[in-house]
């Protein structure tokens, strides 16, 4: 999160924050000039692409006093604990770089091949010939390492993959050109063996782009975890540390709201704690002094003060970490779509060319027109196509799903989530919104409705913030109070023009209330409740439409789960434990179903890694995100139905593009076997096919609508 | 025929700027924030 360099003699700190709500010019004005106006701020950058600003600032501003200037500019903002940059985007840009160098040399020879099909003769062609070799060289040996490595790696390991036949295809058919080019022959294929390597390097960019694109998306939730805490000094002083920097022994103030970032033991203050996100259990837990604490829980009371006694690895949460570390190694033996292909493609494509060398020998010709025959074989067999078809389709789906709400981390998600046949739902948080809401607003006098919002707009406090959306969302206005003061533990005062008034702790404990009192009449009880996500029911349907059985899996007991889940007609199993949800699943796959596993917790986790598919909601866990194959947004569950519905569609493209691209082979390998394929019909059929792949990709866009 | 010698050097070195360019502006970052270069030229500086 933060790194340290020196400017101007003192220290400055880079610190990075998500601001989701950051979306426009604006926006983007009122962050950077609002910021830099924050006393020790040094300089802010704004990132509207990733809707993340990078701060530069001294020492001693702290990263809550930032998240607190971002929210008085009127965004909400996260710290981020994971800085930019990082090999995976390097391994992007370093095949950006080679794919603009393929396309740079491309160009070129195929201006000098245009000349020569026009009818350049003699001395001229030799010497186009010559030029292009010479362009054509360096580029395959630099562009080309990707695929010469992966080849080489596949082969020394006995097996072969889609590289294979490429890497052979581009070295045989330079080689020849080459051999041509100096001998003065008059075909040279060193346009198509440059073009072959731009069109599949076009293919693992779009691939390698999707995945950085979501991985970011990802980043930049990782938000329920606490990035830090408040640890107070033996001399009473108090300092924000990082999650990271936590020592077991230190003593760590949790507010109202704030999530615990370590293990530990409450030393002074009574609350109740929210478990959910652990064990999946929604009625919170009262805990006092002496009661141990763990990392993760929302603490929903009061302030408590922790000795923390166990960090990062040694949490409670080691034992679903190592569950999760098992169980996500059954996902890995998962064989992508296109290297399936391959293992079908490459044996054909060598056995093709060998006949056709041993053929042409046959019927008499020399060695040096059979290789030429075969070389011919190899370039328009290449899998030019077959290397775009997938990725192209995958990228413009990922680009849609994006746009619905759904962040996709990879390609092969989008392909197991097409073959999913069994959905399994946990309940806090997945299938309900996992936050309290406002049920009884329609009981609350009218008159009283501006008050409770203006008393509940100055807390933090989670049941506060309910009431303050659901009083948004109805369009009430709030009164003007004075002298309104929190006070910890209980909630808040204040004077409004008819007197006396508070909001806080309700009479009823273990019941999500609070109580708001006031002299114009008797107290009214504000009433929450954890609901269902709209859209629940109509994407339990949309999925059993398309053949997919749905039940629950949840820790909470058995009466809440029914309570909550009322109306979805799903079978439900409750009081699962992480290990029972995970032996749910390993059971499942043994019985040959393909389970989809959607889930939110760290009580997920293990199921989330073990699932054939799993998604998880943007409010999850990070153990929840990290596991889970994509992240969908908002409070919605319909995204859930409609990654599942365009990943189906996507498959059926890509199908449709193996069969372009098998067809394309059928027309065109005839006349590569009888030695008709002269430099010109290779760079028109390899261009053609590329395009229909592409363009039949391009029919996903509105996939996930 | 003996324009040649000087057009296609001319043509590979415009080639070869043209790639040039494209690798200093990935590398000064030109390509990190596309929708914040568009935003940005609507922000006016005072």
């Amino acid at each position: 999160m933060t790194a340290h360099a020196s400017f101007a003699g003192e220290v400055v700190e880079r610190s990075l924050f998500s601001v989701p709500g950051a979306h426009c010019a604006g926006c983007l004005g009122k962050i950077e000039r609002g910021l830099s106006e924050v006393p020790g701020v040094v300089s802010a950058r704004m990132n509207l692409t990733a809707r993340q600003v990078a701060i530069l600032h001294s020492g001693d501003v702290q990263i809550p006093q930032l998240v607190a200037a971002l929210e008085a500019l009127g965004f909400s903002a996260q710290p981020l604990n994971d800085p930019l940059g990082g090999q995976e985007r390097s391994a992007s840009r370093a095949l950006l770089r080679a794919t603009a160098v393929a396309g740079f040399a491309a160009m070129n020879i195929m201006l000098l091949s245009v000349s020569v099909w026009s009818g350049a003769g003699g001395a001229t062609r030799e010497l186009f010939h010559l030029i292009s070799g010479l362009i054509a060289l360096p580029t395959i040996g630099y562009s080309g390492r990707t695929f010469f490595r992966s080849a080489w790696s596949a082969v020394r390991r006995g097996r072969t993959n889609m590289d294979v036949p490429i890497s052979i295809g581009v070295l045989l058919v330079t080689g020849l050109s080459l051999f041509e080019a100096l001998t003065g022959g008059a075909h040279v294929y060193f346009d198509g063996a440059v073009m072959l390597i731009f069109f599949l390097l076009v293919g693992r960019v779009l691939d390698s782009i999707m995945r950085d694109r979501a991985r970011d998306g990802v980043t930049a939730l990782l938000k329920q975890s606490a990035s830090g805490a408040l640890v107070l000094d033996e001399n009473g002083s108090s300092r924000w540390v990082r999650t990271e920097a936590l020592q077991p022994g230190m003593r760590i103030s949790v507010a109202a709201g704030e999530r615990l970032a370590a293990d530990g033991v409450i030393e002074s203050g009574s609350t109740s704690l929210d478990l959910s996100l652990l064990t999946g259990e929604s009625a919170p837990q009262f805990a006092a002094v002496g009661d141990t604490v763990h990392a993760g829980t929302l603490n929903f009371g009061a302030p408590i003060e922790v000795r923390v006694t166990a960090v990062g690895q040694d949490t409670s949460l080691a034992e679903i970490a190592r569950l999760m570390a098992e169980a996500g190694q059954g996902r890995s033996r998962y064989v992508r779509i296109a290297d399936r292909a391959a293992r079908l493609y490459a044996p054909a494509v060598h056995t093709l060319a060998a006949t056709a060398v041993i053929t042409w020998l046959l019927l008499g010709a020399g060695w040096h027109q059979a290789l030429l025959v075969s070389a011919a074989v190899l370039i328009i067999t290449c899998p030019c196509a077959l290397g775009l078809a997938v990725p192209a389709a995958q990228i413009v789906t990922a680009g849609s799903l994006m746009r619905a709400g759904v962040l996709v981390k990879d390609g092969t998600a989008l392909e197991r989530l097409a073959e999913a046949d069994l959905a399994l739902f946990d309940k806090t948080g997945t299938l309900t919104l996992g936050r309290p809401e406002l049920v009884n607003g329609a009981s609350i006098p009218a008159v009283a409705k501006p008050i409770i919002l203006a008393l509940a707009r100055s807390s933090r406090h989670p049941l506060a913030e309910a009431t303050r959306r659901s009083l948004e969302r109805e369009g009430v206005v709030g009164a003007s109070l004075g002298g309104v003061e929190e006070e910890p533990g209980f909630g808040v005062r204040g004077h409004s023009s008819c007197g006396h008034v508070s909001l806080g702790r309700g009479a009823h404990a273990g019941v999500l209330s609070t109580s708001f009192e006031w002299p114009l009449g008797p107290a009214v009880e504000l009433r929450f409740e954890d609901r269902l996500r709209p859209d629940a029911a109509e994407a339990i349907r949309r999925l059993r439409s398309m053949g997919i059985d749905c039940s629950i899996v949840s820790g909470d007991s058995a009466a809440s789960v029914a309570a909550a889940t009322r109306g979805l007609m799903m079978t439900a199993a409750a009081v699962m434990s992480p290990q029972d949800k995970l032996d749910l699943v390993g059971r499942l796959h043994r019985t040959g179903h393909k389970v989809l596993m959607v889930g939110d917790g760290l009580n997920d986790g293990p199921a989330l890694a073990a699932g054939y598919v799993s998604m998880a909601p943007g409010s999850a866990s990070d153990v929840g995100q990290n596991a889970s194959d994509a992240v969908f947004l908002g409070d919605s569950l319909l995204p859930v139905a409609k990654a599942v519905s365009a990943a189906r569609r996507t498959m059926r493209i890509v199908r449709q593009n193996f069969t372009i691209a098998i067809a394309y082979n059928v027309c065109a390998v005839p006349l590569a076997f009888a030695g008709k394929v002269t430099p010109l019909v290779a760079a028109i059929a390899m261009s053609l096919s590329s395009i229909a792949v592409v363009g039949n990709a391009l029919r996903l866009r509105s996939a996930a609508r | 025929m003996s324009g040649l010698i000087y057009l296609i050097p001319i043509a590979l070195l415009l080639g070869l700027a043209g790639l040039g360019a494209f690798f200093w502006a990935m590398r000064s970052g030109q390509y990190d924030d596309l929708d914040g270069a568009a935003a940005r030229i609507l922000i006016d500086e005072e």
